[in-house]
């Protein structure tokens, strides 16, 4: 089944959940981050986080060590640490950017996050005890246009990037001040920090921004999602093999991973799509949601009918679209479970809901759910 | 007053190009000897009456990305002879036999076929648009949009 919560009917841009996944923190395309805490069956607002001076483009709150990380078109990024006293307490984080910042992502061991811009430059930022400062370490080459979205690798090292000038990368982004070398992994051997791993293009014909990047459970595959309408899976085991599927619908903006081999992606669509990923190709699974056609009563009589044709040029007036979500999916994000093992997640749309999706009943509903 | 008044030749020099932040773009550039599908296959097959079969070599044939735009136009007129002379009723068969990169292919011909409107060929193409529509989706459609490498 889905929940649906409401936050009003201004577009949610970004939303991250806590670790125990009682609080909600979102931003209305807004320069303010709203943390809500779940009461009852509702949502009470705990906090304002209001440090940025545009548009909060990224949230991301790390379970273990509690902390938030947001970046915003203001070129600037804060970590908000929760005091003793219940007050979220902010630090500056300097990334040394000439643009705005355009997502953000907690490493898995939660040590050090890594911010895309708009500047061409990747920044992995990582905490010096010494002077109790957020250090920003750049990653330049060989990015020739804004980053879209990031993803960490689970080794804590290597660091997926999807961009606009239709490629998607693989960095190392090591920093050796704060951690052991990593042992050799099917992207490569030599990690050394900034060093590009592989390379893959969305499509020989250009093929569109990469708008979504996410590393398989076990960090072997990546998948990414394009704006051609198109999902690609790379196979590091497997040669650097990339399957690409190219689907009927519109593009999808946001991917996860919920089983060892099945990728939930949304998007334009504004319903959640899975799809299977196989040894040597990528297949639609199903649609999360089937289109809840409303019937027409029946007694709509011949009168209507024309009147209805002479204003509105049409038969009936349908602007209701028949899914939850009535405007595109912006972010998937796992709230039960682990990636590759989603028990619920859920995704924030311009219509200003986040709908939580149970994968179990919805098997139970949907007769054609392919997970 | 400024020294150089007369002149208005500054106002044309291109101060874009030297901007530092500007994209660049691979420079893959298609092979030229590699142009265009048969051009004496089709015409023979349309002339023998099998357009259909003269569709799919088309398609297969045709190289995304050519600069030249005299190949181009030639490209884009054969299509368009092929197209105009499948009838209404063989289109489903023939779009039923392509496999997804030819109908992407062939949205795109399509599109750029509306864009140089003959008589009575903008009715035509409209049909062979919902046919493809049907089967590839709106899919092809934003394919058509965000491809770099234009037929």
């Amino acid at each position: 089944m889905t929940t649906i919560h409401k936050f009003g009917a201004t577009p949610i841009s970004c939303h991250a959940w806590s670790g125990n996944r009682s609080e909600l923190a979102l931003s209305h395309n807004s320069k303010d981050v709203t943390l809500y805490n779940a009461k009852g069956q509702g949502w009470e607002k705990t906090a304002v986080l209001d440090q940025h001076d545009l548009r909060v483009t990224g949230i991301d709150w790390a379970p273990t060590t509690n902390r938030i990380v947001t970046c915003s078109s203001d070129r600037n990024a804060y970590v908000w640490v929760k005091g003793p006293d219940g007050q979220w307490k902010y630090t500056l984080v300097l990334l040394r950017i000439n643009r705005a910042a355009t997502c953000v992502r907690w490493s898995p061991e939660e040590n050090k996050f890594a911010v895309g811009s708009g500047a061409k430059i990747i920044s992995v930022c990582y905490y010096e005890k010494d002077n109790d400062w957020w250090v920003a370490k750049h990653i330049k080459k060989p990015l020739k246009s804004t980053i879209t979205s990031i993803d960490w690798h689970p080794n804590n090292i290597l660091l997926a990037a999807g961009s606009s000038d239709f490629k998607v990368r693989v960095y190392s982004g090591f920093i050796k001040e704060i951690e052991p070398k990593p042992s050799a992994t099917p992207w490569g051997a030599r990690m050394p920090m900034g060093n590009l791993m592989t390379e893959f293009s969305n499509s020989p014909n250009g093929g569109g921004w990469v708008h979504a990047v996410s590393f398989s459970p076990d960090g072997s595959k990546l998948a990414w999602a394009g704006h051609d309408s198109s999902i690609s899976v790379a196979d590091a085991a497997n040669d650097m093999l990339v399957m690409k599927l190219k689907t009927n619908l519109l593009p999808m903006c946001s991917l996860t991973w919920i089983r060892p081999n099945t990728i939930a992606a949304a998007g334009h669509n504004c319903v959640p799509y899975t799809f299977i990923v196989e040894s040597d190709a990528v297949k639609l699974g199903s649609a999360m949601e089937e289109d809840k056609k409303k019937e027409s009563s029946g007694k709509t009589s011949a009168m209507d009918l024309f009147k209805n044709k002479d204003k509105l040029g049409q038969n009936e007036l349908e602007t209701k679209l028949n899914f939850t979500h009535q405007k595109q999916i912006a972010e998937i994000r796992i709230v039960g479970g682990q990636k590759g093992d989603v028990d619920t997640f859920s995704t924030c749309s311009l219509d200003g809901k986040i709908v939580v999706w149970n994968l179990k009943t919805l098997a139970g509903q949907m007769k054609g759910l392919k997970i | 007053m400024a020294k150089n008044t007369s002149s208005n030749v500054f106002r044309t020099l291109d101060v874009d190009q030297y901007n530092e932040d500007n994209y660049k773009e691979d420079n893959d550039s298609t092979d030229p000897a590699a142009l265009g599908p048969n051009d004496t296959l089709i015409t023979s097959l349309l002339a023998a009456n099998k357009p259909v079969e003269a569709l799919t070599h088309l398609l297969s044939g045709a190289t995304l990305g050519i600069k030249d735009q005299a190949a181009r136009t030639a490209s884009l007129t054969l299509a368009m002879r092929v197209l105009m002379a499948i009838k209404a009723s063989q289109i489903d068969d023939a779009v039923a036999q392509l496999d997804n990169e030819n109908r992407d292919v062939l949205m795109k011909f399509i599109y750029r076929g509306f864009e140089v409107p003959n008589e009575g060929s903008s009715a035509h193409l409209l049909v062979w648009h919902e046919k493809v529509f049907t089967v590839s989706g709106v899919g092809s459609i934003v394919r058509v949009l965000t491809d770099k490498k234009r037929v």
